[in-house]
């Protein structure tokens, strides 16, 4: 199979991820959002390994994992944290850290 | 012997500094503490010049270097003192005239209450003046140049509370202070010039450099020479400076302040024998400000002011002396010395004459006193011969050697400035029988003492009772005996000095010294002085002591009036400097509040406005946040892509 077909399927999975950012209110599907972001930028990592036959992508997909479990783990605290504060996982309503 | 000089200052500072801040404990003994360093000074001057008198006459040139004050590489500022001839002669001038004066302050201010302060200020005086004249450079000359300055304001303002005394003060510091910016460019010049300011190495070295720089610092120092001697233009000071009390005005006049110019312009001879520009300058600026001192004096009723434009015309005809060069150096020097004894002397008699009549400055209201006041009448009276030049006085020699100095200076000048210089001559002989007439001749007009709330003129503590007639006595003998010693000194010194030639020899290794060629013989030249004297006397006789004297001051012609007014000096100096300052001042201001403020405001305000703009940006979204950071990308990215694709 054509790898460029991978590297199509990222940009797409990107796209996704970045439209959910921007659109969605609600916290969890943002970050769920950049989660597919940056599982679109692996993917492509891995599809660019895989063509130019050398394994430099792979090892920053591990890397690029290991720093989305961190974030993950900052990320849904503070949503918890959020949450327990003001009752909703908007965010919008997290508007105060402006002049 | 070399390591005295250095007491000759520090005997009038330390009296200065133990006066000043000894406070009121010292206030019955101060007065003695300070005439008693003031002769220690003149003690240690009298003993240098013994001294000096034992070495050969090209090696009298004491030299103290006390410490170096600024000891930086390529700039050495040193506390060095230098004592020669020309030094030695203003050293003993200054300690021995600044004597006999604080002797004469004792008696004169003996109500004062603040006589200690005075005691402090006329030693910081000397002090100041004495650094003045044996600094060995520049930079230390002018450490005690001013000091004058500072000394002369604390002293001129003494009666504070006097409003007209305030002014006179700051008038006369503000007015030095134009002339010192010319003292001090003309060090920088001096340092840029001959990298060194000591009086060795710059005044050696004026040969080798281009006569543009030597006429530049020439007439800078000219400048400094016209503010410190009241010279014109920077001359208006002088005639206010007479609100200061009288023994002020005949240390001022006499022995320091004023001679500080003179001092200056001769001791930077070799400058300004490098530069006949500067040299035609000085002579200008003598020649005018003699005739100018001399009108102001005829005009004068106030006794003091007369005396004030007579010691401008005299200071006039020691510059002018001072800028023929070697010819001149000496009898200018000489006419100081002499100008010293006469000059001081007549300022004490006339603060005798005030003394006894109630303080009374307006020689109108004078009048017969000579009865009343032998003492003061008979120095008074050989003072005003010296002065005018009366034959075998003092005045007479040095007065006359200057006048053949400026015969002998050579074409049309020498026409033009000798007969100035004679003309000058009689108009001294005309203002000084003026003044002798109205003080001491004719009959009483004395008039009833004021009102001291009414004026001001009147000295503090002396007991005046308003509507008393003044009751004329001689003064006490702490006043009469400086006025007789400095009437000898009137008398006797030019004679002294002129006996084969003591005084230029004396002086010529210093200043060098020409011998002045007149194109027409010496003693037509003597001749032409006496007559010129005579009926300068003669029309001052015929004006004043052969008809009455008006109490009023008659309106007068139009130039007795300009006269009266300084010849509109001080009117003079208001429209040109003070309202052309004001314009230029308010145009400034205007130029600053428009101009500067609007480009200051300008860009204040639009980089107000455009980040109330950019705030809005900041709403606390995060999704704006993301938007931004996501187009920002996009745009990094579209921008690398487009880069390489060019």
């Amino acid at each position: 199979m054509n790898p460029v077909n991978y590297l199509y399927l990222a940009a797409l999975l990107f796209t996704i991820g970045a439209a959910g950012v921007l659109i969605r209110r609600n916290a969890i599907v943002v970050f769920m959002c950049v989660e597919l972001m940056l599982n679109a930028c692996n993917l492509a990592f891995v599809a660019f390994s895989r063509m130019h036959g050398n394994l430099d992508g792979q090892i920053i997909a591990f890397f690029t994992m290991v720093v989305a479990a961190a974030e993950v783990v900052v990320g849904l605290a503070i949503i918890v944290s959020l949450f327990r504060t003001r009752h909703s996982a908007s965010v919008d309503d997290a508007s105060l850290m402006k002049l | 012997m070399e390591n005295l000089i250095a007491l000759l200052v520090a005997a009038p500072l330390l009296g200065a500094a133990v006066l000043l801040c000894g406070g009121r404990r010292l206030d019955r003994v101060g007065h003695w503490i300070g005439t008693a360093l003031a002769a220690a000074s003149f003690v240690v001057g009298v003993v240098l010049f013994g001294a000096m008198l034992g070495y050969d006459a090209e090696a009298r040139t004491m030299r103290q270097h006390l410490y170096s004050w600024i000891p930086v590489e390529g700039f050495q500022g040193d506390i060095a003192f230098q004592l020669d001839q020309l030094s030695m002669t203003f050293v003993l001038l200054i300690t021995g005239v600044g004597t006999l004066i604080h002797i004469y302050s004792i008696g004169y201010m003996e109500h004062d209450e603040r006589r200690r302060r005075f005691f402090g200020y006329l030693n910081l005086f000397l002090a100041a003046m004495l650094l003045l004249v044996v600094a060995d450079n520049y930079l230390l000359l002018y450490f005690g140049w001013e000091g004058v300055g500072l000394a002369s304001y604390l002293l001129i303002g003494f009666w504070q509370h006097k409003p007209s005394a305030a002014t006179a003060a700051k008038k006369a510091f503000i007015v030095n202070r134009v002339g010192d910016m010319g003292l001090s460019i003309a060090i920088m010049l001096m340092f840029t010039t001959f990298g060194t300011f000591a009086f060795g190495p710059v005044l050696e070295a004026t040969g080798e450099t281009s006569e543009g720089k030597m006429t530049a610092i020439g007439l800078m120092l000219l400048l400094a020479a016209c503010g410190k001697s009241a010279q014109v233009p920077l001359q208006s000071w002088l005639g206010d400076a007479m609100e200061g009390p009288t023994p002020v005005s005949a240390l001022i006049h006499a022995a320091t302040m004023v001679t500080a110019g003179v001092y200056l312009i001769t001791r930077s001879g070799a400058i300004f024998n490098a530069a006949p520009d500067a040299q035609t300058a000085v002579v200008a600026v003598g020649a005018v400000t003699l005739l100018f001192g001399a009108i102001v004096g005829c005009a004068k009723d106030d006794i003091k002011k007369a005396l004030a434009g007579s010691t401008m015309s005299q200071i006039g005809y020691m510059i002018l002396a001072a800028g023929l060069g070697p010819i001149g150096y000496a009898f200018a020097i000489m006419h100081l010395v002499t100008h010293g004894f006469f000059k001081a002397g007549l300022f004490l008699g006339a603060g005798s004459v005030m003394h006894g009549m109630n303080d009374e400055v307006d020689m109108r209201k004078y009048g017969g006193l000579r009865k009343y006041m032998p003492v003061t009448f008979v120095t008074f009276g050989l003072g005003y011969l010296a002065i005018i030049g009366f034959p075998g006085l003092s005045g007479f020699f040095s007065k006359d050697k200057i006048i053949e100095a400026a015969f002998a200076s050579g074409g049309a000048q020498g026409w033009i400035l000798g007969t100035v210089t004679l003309l000058g001559a009689g108009i001294t002989a005309y203002y000084m029988t003026r003044v002798m007439i109205l003080t001491f001749f004719g009959e009483k007009r004395w008039q009833p003492a004021p009102d001291p709330d009414k004026t001001a003129s009147v000295e503090p503590g002396i007991e005046v009772h308003p509507g008393e007639m003044p009751h004329p006595h001689e003064s006490p003998r702490s006043m009469t005996i400086p006025m007789i010693v400095l009437a000898f000194g009137s008398v006797f010194a030019g004679g002294f000095f002129s006996i084969g030639d003591r005084f230029v020899n004396w002086l010529e290794p210093v200043t060098q010294f020409d011998h002045p060629h007149p194109p027409i013989s010496v003693p037509v030249i003597t001749g032409m002085t006496v007559a010129v004297l005579l009926a300068g006397v003669a029309i001052a006789y015929l004006q004043y002591g052969r008809k009455p004297v008006p109490v009023v001051a008659p309106r007068g012609s139009f130039v007795t009036r300009a006269a009266r007014r300084d010849l509109l000096q001080d009117d003079f100096n208001h429209v040109v400097l003070v309202r052309g300052g004001e314009h230029l001042t308010r145009s400034l201001v205007y130029v600053d509040h428009t101009l500067v403020d609007g480009v200051v405001n300008g860009t204040a305000a639009t980089v107000g406005g455009l980040s109330g703009r950019l705030r809005k940006l900041q709403n606390g979204y995060a999704r704006t946040y993301a938007v931004s950071m996501f187009g920002g990308t996009a745009i990094l990215i579209a921008a690398t892509l487009l880069m390489r694709a060019v």
